[in-house]
């Protein structure tokens, strides 16, 4: 099986062969080191003049990006660790997500504005990088118009999306990695023989355990934490006979919750995981929409986060602030 | 096109336009606020009117008289209808209401209204025309405000590096807003740029003609060599920055308005005929324009 990483460096490397619009533009990216977690590995020595290597200027190197997107190149860039989103919050809020809809009022098709930009960053903890390069941060960035956020999981095709991201979206793209799911292997059928996985279009997957009674909760999380969970799901069924269906979307905005809401017709209980801080987070607006959908037949609702606090270095100290199977284990126990 | 006659007709077009902003806003027929071009209308005319098809510009919140110099240049047969619409929220307008004054977009003309994220921006469309060899160059506009944005310089540094074809136009107004320069800039203009190894050419005019010279070799240099230049334009502002936000002496605006005039210093190069000629035709396409775009509907959010 290959592993994340894999998946998503040859997806890099199909798109360049694919379309020689695409181009990288990123820090350290340059083999032979190929970047920090080495996701541009072998680029630069395949696509000569197409990896940028740039200087220490997130800003500066998104911007340039977007540019390059408005007159018809497909760039990528690589922002070393997610945690400096913030540095580019003014490029993709303030320009990249509103030039196609603020520029197209009364044009023909034709003439409409596009921005095919694909920003990839690593996020998450876990690693002892301590409070500023071990955070995840894409809800800063869910709920703005004309930004897509989307971020693969170790489910079906993760380079696929990548693939897809680059070269068939018109808009603006968050591309949101977590560190540690880069080394875990893309799950295949052997790897889920206990789960029947379906794939619910290109970017939601449904997962339940094969020939189970009747599910009691639902699950939703994303990224490495639908990892977890699904390690919870195990411990759940085998330890406590609690039964529970996951649901990992794979666009985080726009929402797309068709899946949670059909899973909550089942269950009615609902339980999300993020590895974002509690407060305000990807879990309150899944639960918001679940109760606006679901009125009174949603009859418990709990999100599990990072705690509202700093990721901090010591690895017992991030252990207790990021989610894990444990709480998530014990937390559907109180649900059910 | 130094053509005398139509270069004054652009400067009193652009001069008319936001004038007439200015004196209806308090009738309540445009949205938001207004960034007017007052004063500094030779410097579009000098740098724009005589731009390639193919070229890009990026403008800032102060975009009017860059509009209509490029739609001009391109020959847009209604540009001051559309920018009146749009600052009307009509769905005539040049980007259908959606944007309003300091939001255009038309062909390869771009305007948005933050301070300094527009120059990576236009960085990078210098490169993508340079990869796509299409001999376009990018202009982009910011002002002496704009020196206060850290992004500037990283774009700066990478345009350098990667030998980007655009020139950065610094209209210097000696003013942010309420802010005057000797509060906000340190050190050199000229030196941010040599910095980069960006070089710099720089005038202290409100003459069009002086500046269209200055400002197509600069043009030119940055589409032979496909590197970046930038050009540092010392101007004057005449208006407030937005509606009534001027907080300087009236009679020290009103000495700029004597001395620093692109119309008044350009005008002794018509005949008196002539010039009341344009000034009568103009007046009468600004005033239709606007009053079209006043019976214009306004858009719906499906539209």
């Amino acid at each position: 099986m290959p592993s994340v990483l894999s998946s998503l460096n040859s997806a890099l490397h199909r798109a360049f062969a694919a379309d020689e619009r695409v181009l990288l533009l990123g820090e350290d990216v340059l083999d032979p080191y190929g970047g920090a977690f080495k996701v541009t590995n072998g680029l630069s020595a395949a696509f000569p003049g197409r990896v940028l290597t740039t200087p220490i200027s997130e800003a500066g190197i998104v911007g340039v990006a977007v540019g390059m997107a408005l007159r018809g190149l497909r760039p990528v860039v690589e922002i070393m660790f997610g945690d400096f989103v913030t540095l580019i919050a003014d490029q993709l809020v303030n320009h990249a997500s509103k030039f196609h809809w603020m520029y197209s009022g009364g044009k023909s098709a034709s003439e409409e504005i596009h921005v095919p930009l694909i920003i990839r960053a690593p996020m998450g903890g876990r690693r002892g990088y301590g409070p500023t390069h071990s955070q995840t941060l894409e809800k800063l960035f869910l709920g703005v118009p004309g930004l897509r956020v989307l971020a693969p999981a170790n489910l079906g095709d993760p380079g696929g999306l990548l693939y897809r991201a680059i070269l068939e979206t018109e808009a603006p793209v968050l591309f949101m990695e977590n560190k540690l799911l880069y080394l875990l292997p893309v799950m295949d059928e052997a790897a889920l023989a206990d789960f029947s996985l379906t794939p619910c279009g290109e970017d939601v997957f449904h997962l339940a355990l094969r020939d189970a009674p009747p599910s009691i909760l639902t699950i939703a999380a994303y990224g490495y934490m639908a990892d977890l969970a699904r390690q919870a799901m195990l411990k759940l069924a085998y330890e406590h006979e609690i039964f529970t269906e996951l649901i990992v979307p794979t666009q985080l905005s726009p929402f797309n919750l068709t899946l949670v809401t059909d899973s909550l017709q089942r269950t009615g209980r609902l339980l999300t995981i993020e590895e974002g801080t509690y407060t305000l987070g990807w879990g309150a607006e899944v639960v918001a929409r679940a109760a606006e959908t679901l009125g009174y037949r949603l009859k418990a609702a709990r999100r599990l986060a990072a705690r509202d606090l700093p990721i901090p270095a010591s690895g017992p100290l991030e252990t207790a602030v990021l989610p894990g199977v444990d709480e998530i284990v014990q937390t559907a126990k109180t649900m059910v | 096109m130094t053509d005398p006659s139509h270069l004054y007709r652009l400067l009193y077009l652009l001069r008319r336009f936001d004038e007439t902003v200015l004196d209806n806003f308090p009738r309540g027929v445009f949205f938001g606020t207004t960034h007017t071009y007052l004063g500094q209308e030779a410097n579009a005319v000098g740098v724009l009117s005589g731009i390639q098809p193919g070229d890009v510009v990026f403008s800032n919140h102060r975009c009017h008289g860059h509009f209509l110099t490029y739609a001009d240049a391109l020959g847009h047969n209604d540009a001051p209808h559309a920018l009146f619409a749009e600052l009307m929220g009509r769905a005539t307008g040049v980007c259908g209401g959606r944007g309003g004054s300091q939001h255009l977009q038309w062909r390869n003309f771009y305007s948005n209204g933050v301070q300094g994220g527009i120059v990576p921006i236009a960085t990078g469309m210098a490169l993508a025309e340079k990869r796509k060899n299409s001999g376009a160059v990018a202009i982009v506009f910011l002002g002496d405000g704009t020196l206060g944005e850290g992004v500037i310089y990283e774009a700066f540094n990478l345009a350098s590096l990667w030998g980007a074809p655009v020139l950065y136009v610094l209209e210097n107004n000696r003013i942010a807003q309420t802010t005057p320069i000797e509060l906000a800039v340190a050190g050199s203009i000229a030196g941010r740029f040599e910095a980069f190894g960006i070089p710099v050419d720089e005038l202290d005019s409100s003459d069009a003609l002086e500046i269209m010279r200055i400002a197509s070799k600069a043009v030119d240099d940055v589409r032979s060599r496909q590197t970046p230049r930038a050009l540092i334009l010392h101007t004057c502002r005449f208006g407030p920055h937005s509606k009534g936000d001027d907080t300087r002496p009236p009679q020290a605006v009103m000495h700029l308005r004597e001395v620093r005039d692109p119309l008044g210093i350009h005008a002794p190069r018509l005949a008196p005929e002539k010039r009341a000629a344009i000034e009568l035709e103009v007046n009468r396409l600004i005033g239709a324009a606007f009053e079209r775009a006043l019976a214009d509907p306004f858009p719906s959010l499906n539209q």
